[in-house]
């Protein structure tokens, strides 16, 4: 029988099989922020440890540090200065690889990492971040992990882990207008709920994922996690290539052909056979939003507010309940036309040039509707240049947008900035939990198309038929 | 780390399905980069009556009393999903919590546990409820009992269920070993793989 992706991925970093489907597994590239390394550094270093392969090792300034421009070390978060600088200096103690504030390689760590050429195709790279599944789209095996789990990490150049079971999902098909990668996700986690993934790696697969550029399979498996899932990874090809070919950390050369050889040969064999295969027809999706406190409380935007009452399973009826109640949502009210306060574009999941760009058609010319706050973050500082030189900010800033520094902002709330009590917004990040962007704030998670489209009209709107509705 | 092998105590009764780590710890309440500090965080946006106040909520079950000794946690499917910080676990373990159980876990947070002398037990629903029931009924006299030596956990009726767990987390767990020191035992074998993928994959080593 051949082997999926998964199983050669695993199979290339296996130091010692430890019996029982659990193994010690190298890891190629570790990556940290200082929101939950500086604890991990700061007991390596009491513990008297060292960091075997720093110079595989990268670390930036994302999850704390303050988004608005002429920033510095100072943040609205509390206490949230120590974390930066207990990070910087361990870091530096360590002699990690530093994207520091000011530094232009600076950004979210999940949009740095593919950018830089540090996640390439065939690695494992570890993040104390759970969104570190976002690699997987570059044909990396990625996954998030605790800080015990980074010291360990950082400490052996290793990591024990028990072979989660293979998925194969198949999304089939081409994707209508207004549809993307967010979508697609979305709606896989919709109809399978947040734990369908649960104790499987996913390889995504399928005429549809094929078709999608690497940035969209990036914004795909982000939110595998979201899906439950130990990971997500999709088959690295051309596109892929072309993507990681001349980046800094990308091999060179030589080693570029060898490389690309290696990776040539990532893919499942044809005679894989998977613990379960999905098959989804993306010709079905229309763009989606959520409505509830769950990733899994999802829907087209074309459809209305679900009824609790038609819910048969009784546990999945009372957390519906809920998240009505703190989305203050009636049932079978239209999710098109629910009034808004906020949109935001930026976290992981969204705030890739593309997404800019895609977000930035919609603005052009147009305006957000009044008394709504909007506001973009550029997913890192190579982005913000990149969409600075094409003009992307001023399309934003004057369709009334906040413009602002890279980092995971208000993707959550940490004390710091929020959007208030009660706010509503429309956002391109990864989680709508009860008070994530803030204390009892209201969170629809979409594409950037429908972030921007719903900033114009000041609701949930239907990209698709914007130009009517204006 | 603590070790865990047997015990008897009073269970919470907290049957929601995907409670994020969100919700055991807010990232407000993380306010020093320290692994100590974060009990009164725990829980804090069901707990409290005001975002970042400390009036408590006297619906909430670890509010009320003989719960708030509770050692075990009852949940719902897919416990602890979302974000990896590990000042969940940490919140949950200084607050008292020493065992959970639950039908499925997110996966980072399943790992976080068994690093920290906390047993994350995977039980079916049913059982889940059926104890959350019986413990309802008279919570200081309907304890749970768990056995990781044994890997069961016997319900207030004596009904004793087995659990399936890792034998590495178990053994980390059970011996409270600090997992950095049982793979220091594998250096050579580390070294001995980066000999071997150096020359097979020479693109890895910047």
């Amino acid at each position: 029988m051949g082997h999926t992706i998964i199983d050669k991925l695993w199979n290339q970093h296996l130091v010692a099989d430890l019996g029982d489907g659990t193994a010690l597994l190298y890891l190629d590239r570790i990556f940290l922020h200082e929101r939950t390394v500086s604890i991990a550094l700061k007991s390596l270093q009491t513990g008297g440890r060292r960091v075997r392969n720093p110079e595989q090792v990268f670390c930036t300034m994302d999850h704390i540090v303050d988004t608005n421009p002429g920033r510095s070390d100072s943040t609205r978060v509390p206490g949230g200065m120590a974390f930066i600088k207990t990070t910087r200096d361990a870091a530096r103690a360590a002699g990690l690889n530093l994207f520091d504030l000011g530094d232009d390689r600076q950004g979210i760590v999940h949009v740095v990492s593919p950018e830089q050429g540090i996640a390439v195709p065939g690695v494992t790279l570890v993040c104390p971040d759970s969104h570190t599944c976002t690699v997987g789209g570059i044909g990396a095996l990625a996954w998030g992990i605790g800080s015990t789990e980074a010291e360990h990490a950082l400490a052996t150049k290793t990591l024990v882990v028990k072979k989660p079971a293979t998925m194969r999902v198949i999304f089939d098909g081409h994707t209508p207008y207004g549809v993307t990668a967010k979508d697609m996700i979305l709606h896989l986690i919709g109809k399978y709920s947040a734990s369908g993934g649960a104790g499987y790696a996913i390889e995504f697969a399928g005429e549809a994922i094929t078709a999608l550029p690497i940035e969209a399979r990036l914004t795909l498996c982000n939110m595998a996690v979201e899906f439950g899932a130990w990971t997500g990874v999709i088959a690295p090809d051309n596109k892929t290539f072309e993507y990681v070919r001349g980046r800094p950390y990308a091999p060179k050369g030589k080693a570029w052909d060898r490389a690309v050889e290696h990776w040539r040969s990532l893919v499942s064999d044809p005679d894989a056979e998977f613990d379960r295969e999905i098959t989804i027809d993306v010709a079905q999706i229309v763009p989606q939003i959520t409505w509830g406190t769950s990733p899994q409380h999802e829907a087209g935007i074309d459809q209305r507010v679900p009824d609790p009452a038609e819910e048969p399973d009784p546990n999945r009826r009372l957390a519906m309940e809920r998240a009505l109640e703190y989305m203050d949502l009636a049932p079978g009210t239209p999710l098109e036309g629910i009034p808004v306060n906020a949109a935001f574009i930026g976290s992981c999941t969204n705030s890739r040039l593309s997404d800019l760009r895609n977000a930035a058609k919609i603005l052009q010319g147009r305006n957000v509707a009044r008394g709504v706050k909007a506001i973009c973050v550029p997913g890192s500082s190579q982005v913000k240049l990149a969409a600075e030189a094409e003009g992307l900010d001023r399309i934003f800033t004057e369709a009334g947008f906040e413009w602002r520094e890279s980092g995971c902002s208000m993707c959550f709330f940490a004390g710091g900035e929020s959007f208030g009590l009660e706010e509503r917004v429309v956002t391109s990040t990864n989680r709508n939990f009860e008070n994530r962007q803030g204390p009892h704030t209201r969170s629809h998670l979409a594409s950037p198309t429908t972030v921007a489209a719903s900033a114009v009209l000041g609701k949930l709107a239907d990209v698709r038929k914007l130009d009517q509705q204006e | 780390m603590e070790k865990f092998a047997r015990l008897k105590a009073i269970a919470a009764p907290l049957l929601r399905i995907n409670v994020d780590t969100d919700a055991i710890i807010p990232s407000r309440e993380i306010k020093r980069v320290s692994k100590v500090g974060l009990s009164d965080g725990l829980f804090a946006g069901w707990r409290y009556t005001e975002p970042g106040g400390r009036a408590e909520d006297p619906a909430f079950i670890l509010n009320q009393d003989p719960f708030r000794q509770a050692k075990i946690l009852l949940s719902g499917l897919n416990f602890g999903c979302g974000s990896s910080r590990e000042h969940a676990v940490w919140a949950l373990a200084e607050w008292g919590i020493r065992s959970i159980m639950a039908p499925s876990y997110g996966t980072i947070f399943y790992a976080n546990c068994a690093r920290n002398g906390v047993l994350p037990v995977i039980l079916d629903n049913d059982i889940v409820e059926e104890m959350a029931r019986q413990v309802t009924e008279d919570p200081e006299q309907n304890l749970i009992e768990v056995d990781l030596g044994e890997c069961t956990v016997t319900a207030p009726d004596s009904t004793v269920h087995s659990f399936e767990i890792g034998v590495a987390d178990r053994e980390m767990l059970l011996e409270g070993l600090d997992a950095i020191d049982v793979t220091r035992k594998r250096d050579d074998e580390i070294l001995a793989f980066q000999v071997r993928d150096r020359l097979r994959r020479p693109w890895i080593y910047l």
